[in-house]
Order: structure tokens, then C-alpha cells, then sequence
């Protein structure tokens, strides 16, 4: 049986005896026999170490991990410097609690900082909060960010990834919210529709950008669309996307969030993962969540604490606008690692040769018979394709070569991805391996 | 411990400013502002806003903790002190400078005390504190 | 310590990508205009930067962490080994189910070992944390009055020793809250409780132990009465670490509960996450439970409830946390898991009992996993807060107890040591504490300037609201 408790039988007799009990049934003795278990749990005896490793190893080895993948729909396969990997496994950064006792917790106070800034780089926004559970979370809570006591109805573009509106839903299921999802129109979301949406119940417009289909949305209109209704602009966008598309800040979004796995977490089967969450200066106090501020210590030394922390729930309780308690503390240090190691230039470079991967991909593929979905849109890393075949019978195929194809999707079309990780040589592999299903 | 004679005093420790019969300033007392310590941020009302006797209009935030300010009269906020919300530190400073809100069309209030009567009380506070 | 900005000098960069294989593509799109404000560092700055600031992190693996309410047990390193297995890692989360048997194998697993060790009959791993187990929870409530057409249920009963989570979360799922006042011995008002259930009780929300580590003793009774007015009873998991193996939530009465697999199943804490939050329901609920269960003998598939609530996150919740908890649990097994209540609630008890000459403790009975001490007594002879010998803690190396909390208790310090730390550690934190309070009878004011052997003292808190400076900027540095 393992065990992690140090104490030996002797010792822990000797605690018994200094603490005034006989024994271990004198301790819970207080708790009634009614709700006690009083028989061995029905659960497999314990293992040694070693036993472990094996039992985990061989359930991992059922699965089937894709060398090639060129899948994305939210979850991407870029590439994770090493760098990266080593400076999250430090024990201190592993192990550590929360940061409220801000003397001992400098190096994770200061490394919240640190992410918090380069988040604001990333959009172009004022202020970041210490990170939430992942992407579609943080489109949730914009909207609490939003909503007040003439403003309860939100609009999102239908080219919004569904599983950010599912979450959404789900959210807003406890209070009254009235959502309206516009549905896509030829890939983009359908600005006409949007714009006639829009009304003064509107608390807020959710846009993706790219958008779900990988198209990218010219977000303009519907900034000003929004405002002019009164409505608050949110914008969820790739953060590898930031490095080269106009980010919300220029664009004047109020609220910018996004999925951040892209910026240094492994694809985990979907979690951990990283909500980032920013805003303007003006709706700084609307954020859910921890927030990380400089300050000094009494010697006049420059530090860092949490701080804004009446906003959170351990001290308004009910009236917490969020009930969020923790951030992904881990992750949002694997970002800042991340962006540390790639710099400028290493980001650009990451978003550039994902759209350059893309885009051959795309051509080469319509030469094999795989016509676009969406030819007047202009795409970034993701793309959508008709399929000659059916989608099923193609991944079977590309599956016995260790490739994980595109998405299919409802209508039978398929969501393709690519990135910095697929060299030329995987794409053509894959494209004559399609071209031959067809057949 | 200021408790300037012209103002009138809440239970809960706010002060009233009557202007005429239906119009007023609040804000909250010394003795108030010191058992909650450096003030951080105030959330204040918007102006046309409603509140009766006892409910909770306004609330101040030190680092940590948070506090309701109710309302000991029942009106309609013409206007809220914008300033406070940059500035909470004049709470502290200067209670009675830093008003929170004004009201107007007042048909109800708390039964409010004199300077006298609220140091009274404010003593009899302290005492059930010890 | 300067920031990775400070350390950065133009054009510094690290080689990670290759040269562009295929045809370069000018995107009309519009493009990004503000520069983008990175640091430019080399690999080496990043190694010495985040060196330097893990040195001043203060991990479990520093030293002894008593925060009530957190359970900060050891985190053991195979689990970490195993959430890195490439088998799991490299998995995305949209491949076929047929591609991914592994890790619905390993949520399969896991839900049945939890579910006995609960007393519940399904689980969803999708919450990834436990407030969002929370609210999952209450949403689960709320589909079930709803599937009844019981639309009245518009309140949730919390005790005032709650956690902030609690009520918070019932607003979020739509409620409102009501709170009932503890009796002096920190446990439920049975007569509190009776007086405001009723037919528009939508549940309870309760940990048991509760928040100053008793375990209350009515707990049958209390869940009876909710039932008996028509709610349901949710199980804060939090305390579990308490009485793991030999209490099950699920035979208290509770319908619904979350896990905390980030206390009471040694993942780590990360510096503030990721965690993770499973809900376990009784089987008249399960039908709304979010997100994808396994399903499925030989060939497993994952499967959205009937009823579902929807999606609590996207795709499948935290699953490499939940790696790391499996792993633990196959380990202690049958024979371990009752082990970790037994020595978690000694190891309270020991400390309670050591720490009762010097300081007092409000509640004299047998503790379960955690205590409170209040220095109500010390402020006022003294002048020497809980906040006071909470910092004075650190100049000894050990992480403060919890400060605070729960509210019911005035300047309360929450110990909790876990079953992992050894004798030496807790004779440590007891003779660290004794000195303390000599100390503090001899000098307060040494104490009420602790700490003196940390990197920085006491820092700003009232600035850092008031002015907040949330970003760095190169202007201001």
C-alpha cells in the first residue's frame, strides 16, 4: 500500500498518548456509528510506486497519440520550447498556495505581474486579471462583466466557437439573460443581422476573432455597432493570432478574452487550460477574479501583492459578481514563460508560418478535390472544406498513417488546422494520402 | 471624536445634511470612518436611482472587507460625489466634506439624532465594544 | 528583483522555429499596428530570471504549510510523472473516442474508485475548480426542482461560517441566499434551520466538518429537514481530507457534492491553480450532470447526459489534474485512503493540544482535520493581532495558518497540518508558535513589525487598491 504519511506506528502512538486518546477510535469516537462507513471501501488494495507507473503507463499506451495533427477548433498543437516545460516544473512554482502572504510569495506574485502585462501587450488592452479556467469561462463571465439592471440580453455571433456558446448558456442559466445567437452567414459572422440585433437591452456583442471557421472578421462594424447601441464590444481572439492581426485594443473592444492552451500548455485531452480575461481602465473593477498590483513595502522596496480583492468572493460572498476563487496559476506562469522565450519576433513567427502552413494547405487540398467552404473569406491557421467523401471514411484512412485530420463538422464539411509544427512534407503527405480516399 | 452640531445622525452611523425639507446630503460619520479604516473604493448609486429608509445604497471597500452604507431616508438620488470614487482617502480625512450623495423629493426618514443624542450613542457603541 | 522586462536588450532572441518550408502569404486582413512589447531575452536570462523568483516562492517543498481549509499535503512527484506521459499529454480533445480509450478508461476509473469513496453514484470531471463544482452543483439543483415544475424554490440555506464560495455561487446559479446563524459551539442551529425551511427551499449547502473543524454531529437530522421540506443537500467538499475512508458524504444525507482533487487528492496547488472540481451526484440527478461521461464495456465512448445542464468549460475538464489524482488513489488503495483521515485528524488533535496551554482555542472538543485559535485576547491585552503572529510565522520558515476565516471566530488563525507532515514538523510549528507568544508578551511591538527575515516587509495593500499599478510600464521604472 503506498502511503505519504511519515510518522511510524510508534510515533503516532506517542501523539495519541500526549493528546489524551487511547487510540485511533477514540478520535473519531465523537462521530456518531449511524453515518460511519464501519467496513473497508470497495476500491482495489494500493500499489507500490513502481506498480503505478506500470497500471498509468499501459492506460496511456491505449491511446493514440497522432504524430501529425491538423486538427484545431480551440485546441491547438503548436510548439512548446523546452525552456518552457523546465521553468514549470519547479517544485516552489508547483507546490505553492495561493499568494496571500505576499512576503513569501514575491516570485509568483511577481511572475502574475509579469503575465498579466504581456496579456495587455498580447490585446492591446489596459489591465488583465490573473487568468481564469480557460477560453469559453472567460467569455462567460465578460458577460457578468456587462450586464447591469437595464441591460440583461447578449448577442453572439453564431461563428463563435459552439462550444464557447454552450458555456456561455450553461452560465447564464441561473439568472435572467436573454442570449441571442446570430447565426454565421458564409463563414463570417452576419454583420446585417448582428446590427439589427442590437438594441438597448443588449448588455454586450460577443465576436471571435478568427472565428470558429478560421475566417477572420472585420470587427469594425460591429465595434460600432455595439456602441453606438450602448452595448459593450467583447472580442475572444487566438492570442497567436495578436502577434499580426489588429488587436481589440485597436479596435476598441471594451473586453478581450481567449482561449491562451496555444501559448505553451500540451493539448491534455482539454485541460488545464487558460481563460484570459482584459479589459480598459474603466471597466478594471468588473473583472472576476485575482488581480496582481505593484506596490511598496514598508522600506520603500518595490513588490507585488493581490489586490482589488473586495471585488471577490471570500469578502462580498453574495454579492461577488463571480464566484471564481482560484486562477490557473500554473498556466498563466507556462504563458509567461512561453511569451518570454518566443519574444516579438518568435511569436510573429509561430502566427506567420501557421498562416503560411494553412494556406498551402488549403490550396493543395482543393487540388486534390477538396473545394473551400468559404473562398471569399480570408483565413489565418483554420480553414473549412466540402468533402468529397465522407469525413469518416477520410480520418479512418489518415488515421492508420498516424495523422489526426480535420474536424468534421455537422454539415459534413471539415474545420482543417495548421501550424508552425506541420512541415511541408506532412502537409503533402496527408494531401496525396486524401487524394487517394478519393479515388 | 468630530460631531459637528448643524448635521443629523443614523443608527448605522451616516450623517444627513437637509438642504430644505426634501433635499439632502449624506455621508457617513468619523466615527464611522475610523472603525473601517483606509478606505479604498466606494460603489456608489447613479443618479435617479430610488432607495427607501434601510436599504443598502452605497458600500466602501477597505483592503479587506467591505461594508453596506443604508439609507436613512427615502428619496431619489439627484447626484452622487464623483470625487469620492477617485479620492476614497477624503473619507477618511474629512467625513463630513466627503458626501456620498444627494437626495431629493424626501418622504421618509429614520428617526434621526441630534449631535447630542449621537455622541451619546456613539459612546454607548464603544462601551458594548470593550 | 527586476522584471523579465528590465532583463530584456533589442534583438535578443532564442532559435525554437525553422525557416518557412512553403509559399509566404501577405494576409489583407488588418494588420496589428501597435508594436508588440515583449520581452527580447535569451534562454539563459529566462533560466536566472525564473530561478530567482522560484527562490522567492515559498512551496511545500520549503516548508510546512498549516492553512486551514486547504489541505496543502505533499504533492507526490509520481503523479506528476504520470500527468506527463506523452500517452496523455499529446492527446487533443476532439479525437474520435475510439482514438482516446486510455483516457476514458481512466475517467471510468476514477468515477466508480470516487464514487465509492463518497457514497455517490456518478460524477462529471469537467468543473475545474471547486467553486465551479459549486456552481455546477446548484445548477444541478436547479434542473431538478425545474424537471418537477417546483418553481417556487428560489432559496439556498448556507450557515454564516460558509466559505465566500458558497453564497456567491448560489447567486450565480440564481438564488437567493439565506443565511443562518451558527450556534455557539459552531454548528448548525437546528431551530435556525427549521425556521426557514420551507417550500421555497431550493437546498443547503453545507461542509461537515464544519469551517472550525467539528464534526457536527446532527448532520442526519440536519440533511432530514431539508429533505423533508423538498431540498436538496450539497456537500461542500473542502473538509473532506477529515474523513476520507471512513464517513462518506453520500451516506450523510448530501445528494450532491463536489471533490476538491487539489486538497484531499495531493495535486498540487500550482501557486493558485489549476485544480479541479469534480461533482458527484446520486443517481436521481445524474441525468443533468455536464459535459461528457463514460460510457461503455469493451469499447468505451464518452456521452452527454439526457438532461445535461451543458458545458461547464470546454471539452473535458482538467484531465491531466485528474491523471495526477488517479494516480494517487491507486496507490494508497483500500488500506490507504482511511489512513490519510486518521493522521490528519491526530496530527489537528496534537497540535490542538500542544498549542491549548499557550493560545486560546474556542472549541475544546476533539477537532477533526483542522482548528481554529482566536487572539481576540491577545489584541486586546496586547495590541497583538492574528495578522501579527501570522507574519511573525514566516520569520521561522513555515507559511502562516489561515487568517480570518471563518468569519464566526474574531481574529482566528485555522490550522490545518495534513497527514503528511511528521512529528518533528508539528513539534516545529509548536515551538515557533510558543515563541512567539513570549516573545510577544516580552516585545509586542517586535511582533507587530514581523516579518523581519523575508525579502520584503509588510507591503502597501491600502496604495496597491487605491492606486492600482497592475501592468508594468517602461516609463514609470
Amino acid at each position: 500500500m503506498g502511503s505519504f504519511i511519515a510518522n511510524t506506528d510508534r510515533q503516532q502512538q506517542e501523539m495519541l498518548t500526549a493528546a489524551g486518546y487511547d487510540n485511533f477510535e477514540d478520535l473519531f469516537a465523537h462521530i456518531p456509528d449511524v453515518v460511519k462507513l464501519g467496513r473497508e471501501l470497495e476500491i482495489d488494495r494500493g500499489l507500490s510506486e513502481m506498480e503505478v507507473c506500470r497500471k498509468i503507463e499501459s492506460l496511456s499506451e491505449k491511446n493514440i497519440v497522432f504524430r501529425h495533427i491538423f486538427r484545431g477548433a480551440g485546441a491547438y498543437d503548436h510548439y512548446i520550447p523546452s525552456i518552457v516545460k523546465e521553468v514549470v516544473s519547479k517544485e516552489e512554482f508547483v507546490t505553492a498556495y495561493t499568494p496571500y502572504q505576499a512576503e513569501v510569495s514575491q516570485g509568483n506574485l511577481q511572475s502574475i505581474f509579469e503575465y498579466q502585462t504581456m496579456m495587455c501587450e498580447l490585446t492591446g488592452m489596459d489591465v488583465s486579471n490573473a487568468s481564469v479556467y480557460d477560453g469559453a469561462t472567460a467569455a462567460a463571465e465578460s458577460v457578468f462583466m456587462c450586464k447591469d439592471r437595464k441591460r440583461k440580453s447578449v448577442v453572439i455571433s453564431g461563428a463563435v466557437n459552439p462550444a464557447v456558446i454552450d458555456v456561455i448558456r450553461t452560465y447564464c442559466s441561473g439568472r435572467e439573460t436573454d442570449i441571442n445567437v446570430v447565426p454565421a452567414k458564409n463563414g463570417l459572422t452576419d454583420a446585417d443581422a448582428v446590427c439589427a440585433a442590437l438594441n438597448s437591452a443588449t448588455a454586450c456583442l460577443i465576436v471571435q476573432q478568427p472565428n470558429f471557421f478560421g475566417n477572420i472578421e472585420d470587427a469594425d462594424r460591429f465595434c460600432r455597432a455595439a456602441h453606438e447601441a450602448g452595448a459593450k464590444f467583447v472580442m475572444s481572439v487566438d492570442p497567436i493570432a495578436m502577434a499580426v492581426l489588429k488587436t481589440p485594443g485597436e479596435y476598441g473592444a471594451d473586453i478581450a478574452v481567449g482561449e491562451g492552451q496555444s501559448l505553451g500548455m500540451p493539448l491534455g485531452f482539454g485541460g488545464p487550460y487558460l481563460g484570459f480575461m482584459t479589459t480598459t481602465q474603466k471597466m478594471m473593477r468588473q473583472l472576476p477574479g485575482r488581480i496582481v498590483g505593484q506596490t511598496e513595502d514598508s522600506e520603500g522596496n518595490v513588490c507585488y501583492v493581490l489586490t482589488l480583492q473586495a471585488r471577490e468572493q471570500h469578502i462580498r460572498r453574495e454579492k461577488a459578481s463571480s464566484n471564481i476563487c482560484s486562477n490557473e496559476a500554473l498556466c498563466a506562469l507556462t504563458a509567461t514563460v512561453y511569451l518570454s522565450a518566443m519574444g516579438p519576433e518568435g511569436l510573429r513567427q509561430a502566427a506567420e508560418l501557421s498562416v503560411n502552413k494553412a494556406h498551402y494547405l488549403q490550396k493543395e487540398l482543393e487540388k486534390a478535390g477538396f473545394a473551400p467552404a468559404y473562398p471569399d473569406a480570408e483565413f489565418f491557421k483554420e480553414f473549412v472544406t466540402e468533402s468529397p467523401v465522407p469525413p469518416e471514411r477520410l480520418m479512418a484512412e489518415l488515421e492508420k498513417h498516424g495523422i489526426l485530420g480535420g474536424l468534421p463538422l455537422e454539415d459534413g464539411k471539415i474545420l482543417w488546422c495548421a501550424t508552425e509544427k506541420n512541415t511541408r512534407e506532412d502537409i503533402d503527405d496527408l494531401v496525396t494520402l486524401a487524394g487517394e480516399v478519393i479515388c | 471624536m468630530n460631531i459637528p452640531e448643524e448635521l443629523l445622525y443614523s443608527r448605522s452611523h451616516e450623517w444627513v445634511k437637509f438642504a430644505d425639507d426634501e433635499t439632502a446630503s449624506v455621508g457617513i460619520t468619523d466615527y464611522a470612518q475610523e472603525e473601517l479604516g483606509d478606505l479604498v473604493f466606494v460603489n456608489l448609486p447613479e443618479a435617479g436611482d430610488d432607495f427607501a429608509v434601510g436599504e443598502v445604497f452605497a458600500d466602501v471597500e477597505s483592503v479587506k472587507a467591505v461594508s453596506d452604507i443604508n439609507c436613512p431616508l427615502t428619496g431619489t438620488i439627484s447626484e452622487v460625489n464623483e470625487a469620492i470614487m477617485d479620492e476614497p482617502e477624503s473619507i477618511n480625512s474629512d467625513p463630513y466634506g466627503a458626501w456620498f450623495v444627494k437626495f431629493e423629493g424626501i418622504s421618509e426618514q429614520e428617526n434621526l439624532m441630534d449631535a447630542a443624542a449621537y455622541e451619546k450613542y456613539v459612546e454607548e457603541e464603544k462601551a458594548k465594544e470593550e | 528583483m527586476k522584471t523579465i522586462f528590465e532583463r530584456s536588450v533589442e534583438k535578443r532572441k532564442l532559435s525554437l522555429l525553422p525557416e518557412c518550408d512553403v509559399p509566404a502569404v501577405d494576409l489583407e486582413a488588418a494588420d496589428r499596428e501597435t508594436p508588440l512589447d515583449l520581452p527580447e531575452v535569451s534562454e539563459n536570462d529566462i533560466s536566472r530570471h525564473f530561478s530567482e523568483m522560484a527562490k522567492s516562492t515559498h512551496g511545500v517543498n520549503d516548508g510546512f504549510y498549516p492553512l486551514g481549509s486547504c489541505t496543502m499535503k505533499y504533492n507526490p512527484k509520481v503523479n506528476d510523472e504520470a500527468a506527463s506521459l506523452q500517452g496523455f499529454t499529446n492527446i487533443h480533445p476532439l479525437q474520435p473516442d475510439h482514438t482516446v480509450q486510455g483516457c476514458i478508461g481512466l475517467m471510468k476509473e476514477a468515477e466508480k474508485t470516487l464514487c465509492e469513496i463518497t457514497g455517490m453514484d456518478r460524477m462529471t470531471f469537467q468543473p475545474a475548480a471547486g467553486a465551479h463544482g459549486e456552481f455546477t452543483g446548484l445548477l444541478l439543483i436547479k434542473a431538478y426542482h425545474r424537471s418537477r415544475n417546483d418553481l417556487k424554490r428560489n432559496k439556498i440555506i448556507v450557515p454564516d461560517s460558509a466559505h465566500g464560495t458558497n453564497p456567491a455561487s448560489a447567486v450565480m446559479a440564481g438564488y437567493e441566499v439565506i443565511n443562518i446563524p451558527s450556534k455557539e459551539d459552531g454548528c448548525v442551529d437546528l431551530d435556525a434551520l427549521r425556521n426557514v425551511a420551507g417550500d421555497d427551499t431550493a437546498g443547503l449547502m453545507l461542509t461537515n466538518p464544519n469551517t472550525v473543524g467539528l464534526f457536527d454531529k446532527n448532520i442526519l437530522e440536519i440533511t432530514d429537514i431539508v429533505h423533508k421540506a423538498g431540498g436538496l443537500c450539497y456537500y461542500d467538499g473542502a473538509n473532506l481530507n477529515a474523513v476520507i475512508g471512513i464517513v462518506r458524504p453520500g451516506d450523510m444525507g448530501f445528494d450532491c457534492m463536489h471533490i476538491n482533487l487539489h486538497k484531499t487528492f495531493s495535486t498540487p496547488h500550482g501557486g493558485g491553480g489549476p485544480g479541479a472540481g469534480p461533482v458527484g451526484c446520486k443517481e436521481f440527478l445524474a441525468d443533468f450532470l455536464p459535459g461528457m461521461l463514460p460510457a461503455g464495456e469493451d469499447q468505451l465512448y464518452l456521452k452527454k447526459p439526457q438532461n445535461s445542464i451543458g458545458m461547464m468549460k470546454a471539452y473535458n475538464g482538467n484531465f491531466l489534474i485528474l491523471v495526477r489524482a488517479y494516480a494517487y488513489i491507486i496507490m494508497l488503495g483500500r488500506e490507504g485512503i482511511p489512513e490519510i483521515a486518521k493522521n490528519a485528524v491526530l496530527n489537528a488533535n496534537y497540535l490542538r493540544v500542544m498549542l491549548s496551554g499557550k493560545y486560546v482555542i474556542p472549541y475544546k472538543e476533539t477537532c477533526m482535520h483542522e482548528f481554529v485559535m482566536s487572539l481576540e485576547h491577545e489584541k486586546a491585552s496586547m495590541d497583538v493581532t492574528a495578522m501579527d503572529v501570522a507574519k511573525a510565522l514566516l520569520d521561522y520558515g513555515i507559511h502562516p495558518p489561515t487568517m480570518y476565516f471563518p468569519l464566526i471566530v474574531h481574529e482566528a488563525l485555522m490550522v490545518e497540518p495534513t497527514e503528511t507532515e511528521s512529528k518533528e514538523a508539528l513539534d516545529s510549528l509548536i515551538k515557533a508558535f510558543t515563541e512567539i507568544y513570549d516573545k510577544a508578551v516580552e516585545d509586542p511591538e517586535y511582533i507587530k513589525n514581523a516579518p523581519h527575515n523575508t525579502i520584503i516587509e509588510r507591503p502597501d495593500e491600502v496604495s496597491a487598491a487605491r492606486h492600482p499599478k497592475l501592468r508594468y510600464i517602461p516609463e514609470d521604472n
